[in-house]
């Protein structure tokens, strides 16, 4: 039987009071919001919290709004909703596509797009997303808000620049004119991790690719394909292109054998779905 | 720590360690034990029941985080010796073998039939594709969905409504 070693629950009922408790309990508290990471972790003593804080009632972290030129998501938004959402699917439907295949349905009417980005695994979807889109991401502590780039998210393997008595509010997704965004993913199963994808956004200017980002997901710690992204940028979209961008891709890609795949095989499948994600965002962008 | 849950329309208060899984809630403290137990890693989906009307794994579910909320269990289905038109559809259809994934498929059927009264098969298939069944390859199971749908007292009486006709 699989049950936590024992803690203490404290339940928040707004973003200023969970930040209390958070400075209250210091290192040793937890936020929990689907639990779907943390718990499971918790089973097995990856993580031992003495205190749990539940913020699953700060509902004012539960929304999706299109902000002028930002796509706004509240931290506490379930996947379910996110998948679930027109406005996403308008967008940004690169998350849409990886909300399809992040964990299962019923997984997906708990999870948070919060907790998943706070738990940084490094096999994680909405990562990659949130790296190729550019987010930014909202942090707050005691003394209010502050916003760093996706860039600056991430410190290593499940460790992010949220302080103990910080947490994530938001995500911010930049929206400019011309884009058109795709997730591929190959997993063994549903509900699986990924053995490898990728997720591409672009931004057309008259035929041309004028930006782009694009991140790998479960093949490295290094989330980004900048040499791909530097080989496309400023470049009319063709075959050939997304077929160079895919070896530049899998090129920058270091991932490691396991039980999901060997490491050729991942390789293999990161030139294979840059090349689909890029064709497919491109086809977007021209509303195809 | 003292929590308050509804089960079935029924409340109920315990003093719990804040550690406690509602699955074990549920069979333990509450002796309902038609909420099957088996992963424990939210993989194989029998411990499905539903929150505030939604299916969530309770392996992976504290049973303090739904202090305050209504669970509807494999043993709320059935009203006054009236099964639920899923649970009729899996006889019907023979939707199980030796059961065990049973509960959770009933419950996630049941949501999708409240949600979307008359699922395609496909959609049969994406909603309980986080449940595991090893006896029956899931056809059986689809089809036992389709014959609640069909049959349904109008497609999918919701439980709002039923409840409202046993209680007048």
């Amino acid at each position: 039987m699989q049950v936590p070693a024992p803690f203490d629950y404290e339940r928040a009922s707004s973003v200023d009071h969970a930040l209390r408790l958070l400075d209250q309990h210091g290192e040793d508290a937890r936020l929990i919001a689907g639990g779907h990471s943390l718990l499971p972790m918790m089973k097995l003593r990856l993580v031992r919290p003495n205190v749990v804080i539940d913020i699953n009632d700060c509902v004012d972290l539960d929304y999706i709004i299109e902000d002028r030129d930002v796509l706004r998501i509240g931290a506490l938004t379930r996947h379910a909703t996110l998948l679930a959402s027109d406005t996403v699917a308008r967008l940004a439907p690169m998350i849409t596509d990886a909300e399809r295949v992040i964990a299962d349905p019923v997984v997906r009417n708990r999870g948070t797009i919060g907790g998943s980005l706070c738990q940084a695994d490094p096999g994680e979807d909405l990562t990659t997303v949130c790296d190729a889109m550019f987010a930014d991401i909202v942090i707050r502590g005691r003394d209010g808000p502050r916003t760093i780039p996706m860039a600056d998210f991430h410190r290593g393997p499940y460790e992010t620049a949220v302080e103990p008595d910080e947490m994530l509010t938001e995500i911010r997704i930049p929206l400019r004119p011309g884009a058109g965004s795709a997730y591929e993913k190959v997993e063994r199963r549903v509900g699986d991790w990924a053995i490898a994808a990728v997720g591409a956004v672009v931004w057309m200017d008259n035929g041309t690719i004028d930006d782009v980002g694009i991140g790998l997901t479960a093949v490295g710690l290094e989330g980004v394909a900048t040499r791909a992204q530097d080989a496309v940028r400023g470049h009319a979209p063709d075959d050939d292109l997304y077929a160079q961008a895919g070896r530049l891709a899998a090129s920058q890609s270091d991932p490691i054998d396991d039980q999901r795949g060997s490491a050729a095989y991942k390789r293999h499948l990161t030139a294979e779905l840059t090349s689909r994600a890029l064709r497919r965002a491109v086809e977007r962008s021209q509303g195809r | 720590m003292d929590v308050t849950i509804t089960v079935n329309g029924v409340r109920y208060q315990r003093d719990i360690e804040p550690r406690m899984l509602l699955v074990h809630f549920l069979r333990d403290e509450l002796g309902l034990t038609g909420t099957h137990w088996g992963c424990d890693t939210s993989n194989c989906g029998t411990c499905v029941v539903l929150i505030d009307g939604e299916p969530v794994k309770s392996c992976t579910t504290l049973a303090a985080m739904t202090s305050g909320h209504e669970v509807r269990t494999v043993e709320g289905l059935e009203r006054e010796g009236e099964l639920d038109p899923v649970q009729q559809g899996f006889m019907e259809e023979h939707g199980l073998q030796c059961g065990f994934c049973t509960p959770g498929m009933l419950l996630t059927a049941r949501a999708l039939l409240d949600r979307s009264p008359d699922p395609a098969p496909d959609e049969i298939r994406e909603a309980i594709s986080g449940q595991l069944c090893r006896c029956t390859g899931y056809a059986t199971i689809v089809r036992s969905v389709r014959w609640a749908a069909e049959h349904g007292d109008g497609a999918g009486t919701a439980p709002v409504a039923a409840e409202q006709e046993v209680g007048s």
